[in-house]
């Protein structure tokens, strides 16, 4: 795929792929004429059924953004609406177009509800920002969460549209009860993303190269501005990405350095740079950092989600992966692949004989409880509170991922 | 020219007359009752073929002026070779050298190979074809440059029309990938290897004149005879009848797409689910993506639940002869043989079976093994809120597909269409279809990646998924919220009043019409 061009002359801008494989996007090129109003040249693979409408969502955002004179070329290979809208804009702003007004496509997907700071965070899908095509069906497959992507899978050339483009998904793609992540880039750059993606509340943020709680704290502070300013009181959470040797040093520092931090991840290809070592499959070189990070999450009360297995071909592999990560105390882990979604879920999940261990565990313990018994015991043994403890967590998880009936009492699976 | 039309069965206009043939307009699933005999080759005597069972010619010119061609005939080729063929281009190129004119090309499909057509049409050489056409064909025909009107059948449709009289097949031209010179031929063994010649069955039986042409002629007797020599004129021998590489594809490859996989993965589960899938029970699925992964998906749950089938239908391909050699099916029956392990499994394993469309898909005779089958899964281009899809038009118009045994696989007992929702932005599920292939009531589900939709009419599969944690939704709910992704529906296709194809449903009655695109 062929990368365009930023900016040939002072007055003309191109945005968007070209090239025979193309699916699902378009290109565009704005020239600011000056004068003789908006001349728009279409070609399109669904001209036919849609050309009017590709007109039309041109036109919008042109005339949004003040431009009466233009010559507008659009090459499309059935990209849908938000991605119109937003190659337009780069292309229009690239030719030197002042960025004022609104040109933000009308919203079609419903304002989702405040995502519960605990939530489900068992698999999480990277989006590359730049890449609307594989936007569109991320939620049918039904990962927790879906991150759109503006850092490392996006070409530094390319940062400005794939900003427009994910703020515009965030306000007309469904990800069908998908958790809306953002990866911002490094500071600076990202409190120029969270300007343009925070009025459309997304649920979290993602702060990559995370070293420092004052890191963490610039980012919570610009969120509230802007929140403030765009006024909806929707909750943003936060999870650090921490990549580097100092990152895990500071890992309790920062997990506690501002109430919306919800969970820490880790970057591994980046922490095994920094270390200097080569990063294995098995992960031994890692199981500091990781376990560190566990540590220092559960210490700060918040959730511990591991880094992504990159070979999606190996099933196997990401399986063995998940149930070590599980093992070590991690709630999820990234997905850079949708067929990588179902089996970290099944890695994740309680196998039935912890379900119903901890079910009975549960069941003796509101029975202890309700006979004002200070001990719990199961058959001759004695069991502790922490045990006790674990195993409501483990019933909760269960209950939550669907694995045991929502409101189904403790004792009826018991067996007691 | 004007052409007089009449609303059938299902609110579509069809004309009544296609290239001076009347026709019956479709009258309802099972509605049309067939009279008559069926037609029947003129008798000849062993008196006119060499005793010593030597039917070659030098060339296919020299065999067509044997047969007696003339102006206005028809000459029939098959689609076997696929897109590598070259012996239907050999067959008219010859013809327009012997300065005939105004053929009816009659194949039993066409494909990307056979463009050059076009300039035989362009000539006066061809004056039209009746079989599928597609790509530039495709784009002729919509355009209205073709002089007479296409008609496109199933593969059972066309054994109907051949048997029926319907249409009467001057000089059949047979690519033989090996023959002997008394004229029997196989598709199964040499260079050019196909596997089934099925294709070609009818025309050997019912044309006039049948000419074999090979470039891998064996001493008699050629085994095992697809195609019996007892039925041929004539034997010409070629350097080549077709490329090997474009005949069948080296292997056959999944669909990587993780939507699609979702789709042949929610296929699998839902024949689980569904009861179909059982130990004794029997599917179909293509050659295409979705279909291929789906043979994947449902090897994994028959593994689990220690069930077999008794036997697939192909289109085969190596994941159905993986089937076969892993005790998973007793029989692959097949139509087309789409790889090369298809086409080595039916060469040497006697359980792989090469069929015909009589035995197949011909809806005018005594049964046929379509509707023995359990389960087959289906693509489409489109597929309406009332079930009805369509497999022949783009949603601008533009011819795009052959039927293929599409229309004869809908009697199967649980008829599927697994397909996205939509492709790139043209939505697949949509109000009305731009053509009508098959009719809505023949089609129990459709499986897109944004949820399965269950026929209304099939209360039992309904019944039977209840409580599954499949996403199970009405066609509508699905239909619209492809709409909101979309942007709306899409603009009606521009066409003319003027009709350049038909479609004929499976019992020759004509189900719907193709028109001329509005330019």
């Amino acid at each position: 795929m062929a990368r365009s061009a930023r900016k040939t002359t002072s007055r003309r801008g191109e945005a968007g792929p070209q090239g025979d494989d193309v699916r699902s996007d378009l290109h565009v090129a704005v020239e600011l004429t000056g004068s003789g109003g908006l001349k728009i040249e279409l070609a399109s693979k669904v001209g036919a059924l849609y050309g009017g409408s590709i007109h039309d969502a041109a036109e919008h955002v042109l005339t949004a953004l003040g431009v009466s004179d233009a010559r507008v070329t659009i090459d499309d290979k059935g990209g849908l609406p938000f991605t119109i809208a937003a190659r337009v804009e780069a292309a229009a702003l690239r030719a030197g177009a002042e960025p004022k007004g609104d040109p933000r496509p009308e919203r079609t997907v419903a304002r989702s509800g405040p995502s519960p700071r605990d939530r489900l965070r068992r698999s999480r899908l990277y989006l590359p920002g730049s890449q609307p095509k594989f936007m569109i069906n991320a939620g049918i497959h039904r990962p927790d969460g879906v991150i759109l992507d503006l850092e490392d899978s996006v070409h530094p050339s390319e940062k400005d549209t794939a900003r427009l483009l994910v703020r515009n998904a965030l306000r007309c793609v469904d990800f069908i009860g998908a958790e809306r992540m953002v990866r911002i880039n490094q500071l600076p750059l990202g409190l120029e993303d969270l300007q343009a993606v925070v009025p459309e509340a997304p649920d979290l943020i993602l702060l990559p190269k995370t070293e420092r709680p004052d890191q963490v704290l610039v980012v919570a502070e610009r969120i509230r501005q802007i929140s403030a300013q765009a006024g909806d009181g929707h909750p943003i959470w936060l999870m650090p990405i921490l990549e580097s040797a100092l990152g895990i040093e500071n890992a309790f520092a920062v997990a506690t350095a501002d109430e919306t931090v919800v969970a820490l991840t880790v970057g591994l290809e980046d922490y095994t740079a920094d270390l200097g070592v080569v990063k294995t499959q098995e992960g031994a070189e890692t199981l500091f950092a990781r376990t560190r990070l566990v540590n220092a999450a559960r210490a700060a009360g918040i959730q511990a989600i591991d880094s992504v297995y990159g070979d999606v071909g190996d099933e196997e592999g990401l399986r063995a992966w998940a149930m070590r990560s599980r093992a070590l105390g991690f709630e999820g882990m990234g997905c850079i692949h949708p067929r990588q979604i179902e089996p970290i879920h099944e890695a994740f999940a309680p196998s039935a004989q912890e379900i119903e261990k901890a079910l009975k565990i549960v069941a003796a313990f509101q029975e202890a409880e309700a006979k004002g018994l200070g001990v719990v015991s199961l058959g001759s043994k004695m069991i502790d509170p922490p045990v006790v403890l674990r195993a409501r967590r483990l019933v909760e998880t269960a209950r939550r991922t669907g694995l045991i009936p929502q409101d189904a009492p403790a004792q009826d699976k018991s067996g007691a | 020219m004007s052409v007089e039309l009449v609303v059938n069965k299902v609110g579509r206009r069809v004309p009544t007359v296609v290239n001076n043939r009347e026709q019956a307009p479709f009258l309802g699933v099972g509605a049309y009752e067939p009279d008559g005999r069926k037609q029947a080759p003129p008798i000849r005597s062993c008196r006119d073929y060499p005793a010593s069972g030597d039917k070659r010619v030098t060339d296919l010119k020299a065999a067509l002026k044997k047969c007696g061609i003339a102006d206005g005939m028809t000459i029939s080729t098959h689609h076997h070779l696929r897109n590598g063929d070259a012996v239907a281009l050999l067959a008219l190129r010859a013809a327009a050298e012997l300065g005939v004119k105004d053929l009816m090309w009659f194949p039993s499909a066409s494909f990307p190979c056979h463009e050059p057509v076009i300039e035989l049409m362009d000539q006066g050489v061809v004056h039209h074809i009746e079989g599928s056409m597609n790509g530039p064909l495709g784009e002729y025909c919509s355009r209205g440059k073709m002089r007479g009107m296409g008609v496109l059948r199933s593969h059972g449709g066309r054994w109907q029309a051949i048997q029926d009289g319907e249409v009467h097949i001057d000089i059949a031209v047979i690519a033989a990938p090996s023959a002997d010179p008394f004229g029997n031929a196989d598709g199964s063994h040499g260079p050019s290897a196909c596997g089934s010649l099925g294709f070609a069955l009818a025309d050997s039986i019912y044309a006039d004149h049948v000419i074999v042409v090979t470039d891998n002629l064996v001493p008699f007797p050629c085994i095992p005879w697809q195609i019996q020599g007892n039925n041929v004129d004539y034997v010409v021998e070629v350097d080549s009848i077709g490329d090997p590489a474009k005949i069948v594809s080296g292997t056959t490859e999944i669909t990587k797409s993780p939507d699609r996989l979702l789709i042949a993965e929610y296929v699998a589960r839902f024949l689980k689910e569904a009861g179909i899938m059982r130990d004794g029970f029997s599917f179909q699925a293509g050659a295409g993506g979705i279909a291929l992964a789906f043979v994947e998906f449902l090897k994994k749950l028959m593994k689990e639940a220690g069930v077999k089938a008794r036997f697939v239908r192909g289109g085969s391909t190596k994941y159905l002869v993986d089937l076969l050699k892993e005790g998973l099916t007793d029989y692959i029956l097949d139509g087309q043989t789409f790889d090369l392990a298809g086409v080595e499994s039916i060469a040497r394993d006697p359980r792989h079976v090469a069929t015909s469309p009589f035995t197949s898909y011909n809806y005018h005779g005594k049964g046929n093994f379509a509707t023995l089958v359990d389960a087959v899964v289906l693509g489409a281009t489109e597929v309406d809120v009332d079930f009805n899809a369509n497999v022949n038009t783009h949603s601008d118009g533009i011819l795009l597909h052959g039927i293929g045994g599409w229309q004869n696989c809908l009697f199967a007992g649980c008829t599927i269409l697994a397909l996205p929702s939509f492709r790139d932005r043209i939505p697949v599920l949509v109000d009305q279809v731009t053509t009508m292939t098959g009719p809505g009531e023949l089609i129990d589900v459709v499986v897109s990646e944004r949820g399965i939709a269950i026929n209304p009419r099939r209360t039992d599969l309904l019944d039977r998924l209840k409580g599954s944690k499949l996403p199970i939704r009405p066609i509508q709910e699905i239909k619209e919220e492809v709409e909101r992704i979309t942007g709306g529906p899409p603009a009606k296709a521009s066409l003319t009043d003027r009709p350049v194809a038909v479609i004929k449903w499976v019992d020759g009655t004509v189900l719907d019409t193709v028109w001329q695109l509005q330019e």
